[in-house]
Parts: structure tokens; sequence; C-alpha cells
């Protein structure tokens, strides 16, 4: 074997997921045996066997990506329960390794995924769908590229032909649930059950089903400011001129896309409008 | 601190490694460090926290990077889009030398975000020397590889580690980022002389030296920098001083940090081996 063929073995060894008592399986999908690759590839010593050094790789690799994984999406979690979440990590990860030398990207794949598997998620897997939107933007807003800002005094003096460009940190969402609400309340539950451990009746692992909320569209921006965060959720007609914009329109194509057909509704409009951009300025959406 | 062409010719003292539990400390306390070490992948993103938080460190202390996933082993070649955002993290951190594993971790574009060891065969060493003369063609800044822990050995080995290690600086004409901690662990694991490998190493290439914790479980030792140095390692790291005269140190510690004061202080320790006239000044 040369060196790209024992990488390739090892490899494919040491990804494989590990059995429930966390162990290395026996066999690989195809099913040649992890002990005979492991017994051509590597020496064992007086201690462990090949393929019990090989498990120490094995276990590193899912206790790794598993651990960065469960970081990434704790909402998910709280929506679906740790049983649940621990399954579809698993499944999720073998199907989708790494391809960048960051384990940010770990969950790069993840709506596209879950969008083919309604099984992982069964009951809530429209809002599971919105949950991974939401948590997927925060970390593409954590440290996306932040472009120069457009200000409040330049916006006055821009015409009809500008077309803006959106922060790449801005993310656009149309969610079918207020998600970002059940992801705080997730999240403060995470928060109590770590900071207060001797407590009589500990939030439970999931979310309570009768506390899931109603399907509402919700019309969700995912940004940063002063390196924070932020959720703003904004009306549909805002949402549509904002993404007009994004989409690379001049202020008067959008504008006119925007516009209410009935007279007597534009004058309120351009009110409205002058408010948005004046908000959007100065949460510094808007770029040169 | 004596320095050499593999550390950029620079003087530092003993460093420890930037990590965000430190941060609030380190950025109102101020506290007086020679050198922090930074994991290169961490603030290798297009803005945000990440960045501003390195450029507050950068405005008052010296940097110098470290990666984790270059992975010199790798029979693949060196991913130019991991290679790009490093250089311009090595534009931003001035870095007077950078370091990675001399290990793999990445087949055919997928990562095991692992340092896996390196079958040591005279093939691997070439090509290992030569993607480290790559990178540090494109990135302009002296390149030290360091000693790795391992848990397997592999059939078609042609030589020790230690004798691997020296093969491929000296193909590649580079430093050695020495992990005292490293040999021991492995040293534990594959039933060595800690000593055989250290009096083998190049002393004249090192570079840099780390010192950090490690687990023991029933079999095998694990490298978790989640301890305090153990005595013997700090034996390995007087020998280490011994041989290569005092050379900038670095402790890791990246899991169950403890406070940056009982990091620092243990990071410290390391001047006791430090010759009389280097311990103050240093």
């Amino acid at each position: 074997m040369n060196l790209a063929q024992i990488q390739r073995a090892v490899f494919e060894v040491i990804r494989q997921p590990l059995t429930p008592s966390q162990h290395l399986r026996p066999r690989l999908p195809d099913g040649r045996s992890t002990r005979r690759i492991a017994d051509a590839i590597i020496k064992p010593n007086a201690r462990l066997a090949s393929h019990e050094r090989l498990e120490i790789y094995n276990q590193q690799y899912w206790f790794r990506i598993l651990s960065s994984f469960a970081e990434d999406f704790p909402g998910l979690r709280g929506l679906i329960g740790v049983r649940r979440f621990d399954k579809l990590s698993v499944a999720y990860l073998n199907e989708n390794p790494s391809h960048t030398f960051t384990l940010r990207n770990i969950g790069a794949n993840l709506e596209s995924w879950l969008r083919r598997h309604p099984e992982f998620a069964p009951g809530v897997h429209r809002m599971a769908i919105d949950m991974v939107r939401v948590e997927w933007a925060e970390i593409e807003a954590f440290d996306g590229q932040e472009l120069p800002r457009i200000s409040k005094e330049q916006l006055a003096g821009l015409s009809g032909d500008t077309a803006f460009r959106l922060q790449p940190h801005l993310h656009m969402l149309e969610l079918a649930y207020p998600i970002d609400d059940l992801l705080f309340r997730v999240r403060r539950a995470e928060h109590s059950m770590v900071s207060n451990a001797v407590r009589k009746s500990a939030p439970r692992g999931k979310v309570r089903k009768a506390s899931l909320p109603r399907a509402q569209k919700t019309y969700l921006v995912v940004y940063r400011l002063q390196d924070m965060v932020y959720f703003k959720r904004l009306t549909r007609e805002a949402f549509v001129l904002l993404g007009a914009l994004g989409k690379g329109k001049s202020l008067g194509e959008a504008l006119q896309a925007s516009m209410p057909k009935s007279p007597a509704k534009v004058e309120a409009f351009r009110k409205r409008v002058r408010a948005w951009f004046e908000n959007w300025a100065s949460l510094g959406w808007l770029a040169k | 601190m004596p320095a050499n062409r593999f550390n950029g010719n620079s003087d530092y003292g003993v460093g420890i490694g930037l990590r965000v539990p430190h941060y609030r400390h380190i950025f109102e306390k101020k506290p007086v460090v020679s050198w922090f070490e930074i994991i290169s992948e961490n603030f290798m993103v297009d803005g945000g926290l990440p960045l501003k938080n390195l450029d507050q460190i950068l405005e008052r202390y010296r940097v110098v990077q470290h990666g984790v996933s270059m992975y010199f082993g790798s029979a693949e070649p060196l991913n130019r889009d991991h290679l790009k955002r490093l250089k311009a993290l090595v534009k931003r951190t001035h870095t007077p030398w950078l370091t990675d594993h001399l290990c793999w971790g990445s087949v055919d574009g997928r990562y095991s975000h692992d340092l896996l060891p390196i079958p040591y065969t005279f093939e691997a060493a070439r090509r290992a020397a030569q993607k480290i003369r790559q990178v540090r063609d494109f990135l302009e800044v002296p390149i030290a590889v360091e000693n790795v822990s391992s848990y397997a050995e592999f059939h078609v080995s042609e030589m020790t580690e230690w004798e691997f290690l020296n093969e491929v600086v000296e193909r590649a004409d580079c430093g050695i980022l020495l992990d005292v901690n490293n040999i021991y662990v492995s040293s534990r694991n594959h039933d060595f002389n800690p000593y055989d490998y250290l009096n083998s190493v190049s002393a004249e290439r090192v570079a840099q030296i780390h010192i950090a914790g490690h687990s023991k479980f029933q079999k095998y030792l694990l490298d978790t920098h989640d301890h305090a140095v153990i005595d013997p390692v700090w034996g390995l790291y007087a020998r280490a001083i011994e041989r290569a005269g005092p050379t900038p140190t670095l402790l890791e510690w990246d899991d169950r940090i403890p406070s940056f004061n009982e990091v620092h202080h243990e990071a410290l320790k390391a001047k006791r081996y430090f010759p009389a006239e280097l311990k103050a000044a240093s």
C-alpha cells in the first residue's frame, strides 16, 4: 500500500460511526472487517490490539465533531430532544463529513439534508428546518464580512438609480414559524440547567409539545452590529423591499415593485420606506 | 533568548496559548506576557469579533501563529483556499515564524480535524518536505513543524519517529516545534525511551518548544492539554533546553482551562530551566 492508500483506508475506518457502546464497528458498510484492515496497517503493542489503537482515533473523531455540531445547534436539540438529536447528528455527519479546514462549517449542509430526512424530526419537521436556518444564519453572521456602511446622512443624497449592497453578514429568512422566540426559550432553559445544578425540577432536554409555537409567517433578519449577532423581524412589505435591494435591484426598481397600486396609499408607503431606510442605515445593513 | 533562522531570529521567552476564557482578564488587566500563540484557524474568518479581539491583542502583544490543519503529511495536495486565508492572517499578525503539525488529517478533500500520525517512510518524508517548502515559499515566513502525540504505529514504517522528523526537516530545511509532552505521551504509548528521541533531534533546528499536560487511561496516554505539566515532562524540557539552549516556549492548556494567572504561572515554571543570566531577563 502506498501513502494515499493507507490514509484512505485509515480514514474510512475512523470515520465510521461508533457502536452504541462507543467502540469501533466490526465492519465497514461494504462488509469488510475493520479488524482485518487495522491488522494489515497498524502494529499492535503489548496492551492494545491493532483495532483498539485505531479505535482511539475513531472515538476522537466522533467526540470532536459531535461536540462541535452540538454547540452549533442547541435550538434544534431543544426542539427535537437530546436522543433524537444524537441520532440525527451521527446520521448527518456520517453523510456529510467536513470538507473544509475548519469545524465552523460542519453544519453548512444541515438544512438541505434535513429537508430530505423528515424522519429525524417527526411532527416538527418544518419547524426544525426553520430552526436550522436561523442557527446557521447566526454562525454566518458572527464572523461574516463587513463592508463600509452607508450612513443616514449619505442616504439622503442617493438617487433612484442607486444600487445598494446588503452586508454579507446579513441573512434574510422567510420562516413558517416564529422560531426566534423558541430559540430564546431553549437558550434560557439551557442556561438555567448549567447555572443551577441543584434545582429539583430541572428543565427537560426537549421543549414541551404544548409550548411549541403555532405556524405564523415570520420575516427575520439575522445580522451583526458591534460584534454581536441580532435578530430583527420585518413586515412582509419591508422584507420584500430589502430582498429586492439585496438581489441588486436599484432603489427605484425596488420601490416600483413594492409600491401600492392605490394612489391613496402611496404617501403613507413613502413615509414607511423613509423610516425603514433610516433604521436599516442606523443598523449598518446597507453597504457601499 | 537566543534566536535562530527557524524562528525568524526573534527573541521570545515563555508564552501561553491565547484562549477565549482569558480575553476579559487580558483586556482589563493587561498582564505582562512575553508572547501569545494563536490557533491560526480560529482567526481565518472574514470579520467579526474574532478579528476584533485579535487586533486588540496585536496592539499590545507579540503573537505567533500555530496551525492545526495544514496536514503536511496528507498525500493530497495543499488546500489553496486555506493557504490564501493563512497568508492574509500572516500579514495581519506579522508572525515571525509559523508552526503546524507533522501529521496528516485529510483524504480526498474530507477533513478528520485530528492530528493523525504519518507512516514513517521515505515516501512520506519526501512528500511532507515538499509541502513544507511550498507553504514557506507561499507564506514567506519561516516554518517549524511539531511532532504529534500518537496512539498507533504503522507496519510500513521504515524508521523511528525521531529519524523521520529529522529526515523531513533536513529535506525541507525547516525548523522544529519540539513538543516534549508529545514525546512523553508517544514514548509511553509506543514503549520507547523519550530521551532517545530527545537526544536525536536536530537541536539546532528547534525553533520553539511546547509543554502541556495529558490524561492517563488504563492502556494509553491521551494528549488532552487539560492538566498541569507533570515532572517527567519537565525533565524532558530541561534536557531540551540543555541541548537547544533557551528557546521560545509555550504552554498549551485547551480544555478545563483554569484562570489566566494559573496558566501563566504554570508556563513561567519553564524559566527554572534557563541559565541563570536569562531567568531574570526573560
